[in-house]
């Protein structure tokens, strides 16, 4: 699906060489396919209409970079968007968003947070997972409670993750209600001196008046410093409707996506972010008690989109044109001067990317080599060695390889935790680059962004 | 975009985003009077159908069959809601089929799977029951040997449900249990015996080879076994459910599909896109926690909630 809509952005703007602003035209032929990616990623329809809005008039009129389509431009320009949207800061997407990552804590201990949400989402495992967060990381003393008297077996299933996480849970008073355990368990956190006090509440649909109306008499006896809306990140359409019932009803806080582990592209995650204008705080990331994580927008953007090649792309260039690089690389191109610090410089770029194979295989005349290069086994991990190599030479042997004997090569193998065949493998590969940079140099071609360069050689 | 504008930005989409869905509560008839159906009025039908979790592709080729009948015609709600409904349980009836237990096997074996909390365990409560009522006799087995509690909550529902659970202890192997359920069923000479699975991604393929364990090893007790494998999904679900049961039907060759939490705001449209593409039958779907909160699928009452024509 999203291989397609990289190669239908592709051809609609093949053969549109022309450069400078983005014109109303390419923006919408943009945002048609667009449209279809968000959608087939669950993102409601309403919430993408809105988007597409605000992002039109971005966009209209914003300079095509050099060295990508008006098509992966707009991309890159909804890209953005989305992170913002999301609660990011686009420019530093790559790292966890700062904003939103925390947990409020703030107020007269113990301080409650509630957990709500439709019936299997994660809430219990949730709990859990954020006691243990709490206690271990920020060293809190922490108390769970199960509301769930409708479950089967709920509250021994916090009671069993309670154990597994060494977090203590309430103890369970046969047939007492949700508020009364609520008032319970607030006491008893006071008394025995918690800090936090995290409640699980059984699963209810928003349109379940009587339960909804149960979950907000509860938020209102403990006044929680959290009310986080647990949802899966599988959730479709529905999650507009889900997102304001539980705002709106009970008041929601923050929202816990759950289930990121999974495929789904997690349009949901905007849905509800855009509906209910609350943050996104934290993802379940698998079933284990430790699979709770900040929020990263960029990381669900880029997956809702599908698009994290053409975003890095677009990225790549824009950071070429800013510092002039290609100039520069352009120049020692000509003089035949790749050193392995510029090699370093690259591997690290290609490392940033992630998925080296797919981005390598998006570029330009990149197509046909895309199979070499999987068999050439080039991933993350194999970059890092190559990578390792570089940085355990001298800054002598980096710009003069030619010093590299015998016993300097087992030195830097051993530096670096490789052997010395990879040190040759690599050092046989710097040359193939570099004779073929200065190749393109000679041709006067404009120079490619950092991390596009020709097929490592295999390490294994 | 500054913080004072995101936040202005967000409320205008909240207060749009009131609007349109009022305007899909309403159905169709809140999208336009009788009138013309030309270009405009496809692409709300289409945006209608999509917001039913049917798909892009789907929702365009109903929308686009309609509009093939019925171009520049004067048109009604009603009329559009009826037409849609109609082309929607046709699509859906060939994968309406009620379970049936087959007396020749015995016990007959269900294996219940499906991803984290869509409602397998509840489901075979539920089914557990109707079994019962139909006088044959049931056997569960715990096989979610994973979740905490997940036992506790099998042998809640056979007690509700007046049935036998065979469980092991959490952690361990689950085909194992399958196994020595499937022994005792035979020894006991039982009608049904359904297998409960922990819930599991289809994407985790150590998860999915698992799954597919019980299946071998329940087969060398009875080689047609199992009999039925169900696959349990949340009418919640957005698109992911055609990767889903794409791979969870390569895996364990399903046999039918169970769409549970249909009484929530959640339609299940992305039935209609499973059952054009995989044809897989839809045996029951699930309107509640209770017991008794079961039914058959009906495709013709299934299209018509989805296009909001209730009965
Ligand atoms: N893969 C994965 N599974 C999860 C995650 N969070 C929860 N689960 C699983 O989802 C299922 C349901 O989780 P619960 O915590 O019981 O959900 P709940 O919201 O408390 O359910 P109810 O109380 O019945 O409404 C369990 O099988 C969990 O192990 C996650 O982040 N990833
Ligand atoms: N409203 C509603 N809730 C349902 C329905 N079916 C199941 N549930 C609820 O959904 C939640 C999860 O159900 P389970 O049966 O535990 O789901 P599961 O697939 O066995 O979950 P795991 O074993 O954790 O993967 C429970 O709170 C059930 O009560 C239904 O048809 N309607
Ligand atoms: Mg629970
Ligand atoms: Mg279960």
């Amino acid at each position: 699906m999203f291989d397609s809509l990289t190669s239908r952005l592709g051809d609609i703007f093949a053969g549109l060489k022309r450069r400078g602003a983005l014109s109303e035209a390419d923006v919408d032929t943009a945002l048609r396919q667009v449209r279809v990616a968000l959608l087939e990623a669950d993102v409601a329809l309403p919430v993408v209409k809105d988007l597409f809005a605000a992002i039109r008039e971005e966009a209209v009129g914003q300079q095509v970079l050099r060295s990508v389509t008006p098509g992966q431009m707009v991309v890159k320009i909804v890209h953005d968007h989305l992170v913002r949207v999301l609660g990011g800061d686009p420019a530093a997407a790559k790292q966890p968003a700062a904003a939103g990552g925390a947990i409020n804590l703030a107020g007269v201990p113990p301080v409650a947070v509630l957990m709500v949400g439709l019936q299997g989402s994660g809430k219990t495992t949730t709990c859990a997972k954020l006691g243990l967060k709490l206690k271990r990381r920020d060293k809190k003393k922490v108390l769970m409670a199960s509301l769930d008297v409708r479950r089967p077996a709920a509250q021994q299933q916090l009671a069993l993750l309670g154990e597994q996480a060494d977090v203590p849970t309430l103890s369970v008073v046969l047939g007492e209600q949700p508020l009364a355990i609520a008032k319970r368990a607030m006491l008893t956190a006071r008394q025995e001196g918690a800090d936090v006090l995290i409640l699980d509440t059984a699963g209810r649909l928003h349109i379940d008046s009587e339960l909804m109306a149960e979950a907000a008499a509860i938020a209102e006896a403990v006044r929680p410093t959290e009310t986080l809306l647990v949802a899966d990140a599988l959730t479709g359409q529905d999650a507009v409707k889900l997102a304001t019932e539980f705002n709106d009803k009970i008041g929601i806080t923050g929202i816990v996506l759950t289930r990121v582990d999974g495929d789904a592209r997690g349009g949901a995650a905007l849905s509800m972010r855009a509906v209910s204008g609350q943050p996104i705080k934290l993802m379940g990331t698998g079933e284990k008690l430790d699979a709770l994580e900040d929020f990263d927008a960029g990381r669900v953007a880029g997956r809702i989109l599908g698009q994290g090649d053409v975003v890095g792309l677009v990225e790549k260039a824009a950071e070429i044109i800013e510092g002039e690089d290609a100039e520069k690389m352009a120049a020692k191109m000509v003089k035949g001067k790749f050193t392995l610090n510029d090699m370093a410089e690259q591997l690290k770029q290609l490392r940033k990317m992630g998925d080296v194979k797919g981005f390598l295989g998006m570029l330009p005349g990149f197509g046909k080599i895309k199979s070499q290069i999987a068999d050439a086994n080039v991933d993350s991990k194999n970059i890092a060695r190559q990578e390792a190599i570089i940085l355990s030479m001298t800054a002598r042997e980096r710009s003069n390889p030619k010093v590299l004997n015998g016993s300097r090569r087992r030195r830097i193998a051993s530096g670096s935790g490789t052997s010395v065949q990879e040190v040759n493998r690599l050092l046989k590969s710097y040359r193939q680059v570099a004779t073929m940079m200065k190749k393109i140099g000679r041709k006067g071609g404009a120079a490619p962004p950092p991390g596009m360069m020709p097929p490592l050689s295999p390490m294994r | 975009m500054s913080d004072t504008d995101k936040k202005k930005w967000l409320g205008r989409l909240r207060h749009g985003l009131s609007k349109s869905s009022a305007k899909f509560k309403d159905g169709i008839g809140g999208i336009f009077d009788k009138r013309q159906l030309d270009g405009a009025l496809v692409e709300e039908l289409e945006d209608f159908l999509i917001s039913a979790d049917l798909g892009v592709a789907t929702a365009a080729r109903l929308a686009q069959s309609l509009a093939d009948t019925r171009f520049n015609r004067e048109i009604t709600p009603a009329e559009v809601r009826q037409a849609l409904a109609d082309e929607i349980a046709a699509i859906l009836a060939p994968v309406a089929r009620a379970f049936a237990v087959d007396k020749a096997h015995k016990p007959h074996v269900v294996l219940v799977c499906g991803v984290n909390g869509g409602g397998k365990t509840t489901t075979i409560g539920k089914l557990a029951k109707q079994f019962r009522g139909a006088g044959h006799t049931v056997m569960l087995a715990a096989a979610d040997t994973f979740r905490a509690a997940a036992i506790e909550q099998l042998q809640a529902w056979g007690e509700r449900a007046d049935c036998p659970v065979v469980a092991g202890a959490t952690g361990a192997d689950a085909a194992g249990l399958a196994y020595d359920a499937l022994l005792r069923a035979q020894a006991e000479n039982t009608d049904v015996l359904m297998i409960d699975t922990a819930g599991r991604l289809h994407n985790r393929a150590d998860l999915m080879a698992e799954l597919r364990k019980i299946v071998q090893v329940v087969k060398k007790l009875d080689a047609t076994a199992p009999h039925d494998r169900l696959l349990v999904m949340d009418a919640t679900i957005g698109q992911n459910a055609h990767a889903q049961v794409e791979v969870f039907r390569d895996m364990v060759d399903i046999t039918g599909l169970v769409m549970t939490k249909l009484d929530g705001t959640a339609k299940g449209g992305v039935v209609v896109a499973l059952a054009e593409k995989f044809a897989l039958p839809v045996l029951a779907i699930g309107v509640g926690e209770g017991i008794d909160d079961m039914r058959a699928f009906d495709a013709q009452a299934f299209a018509r909630s989805l296009m909001g024509l209730e009965d």
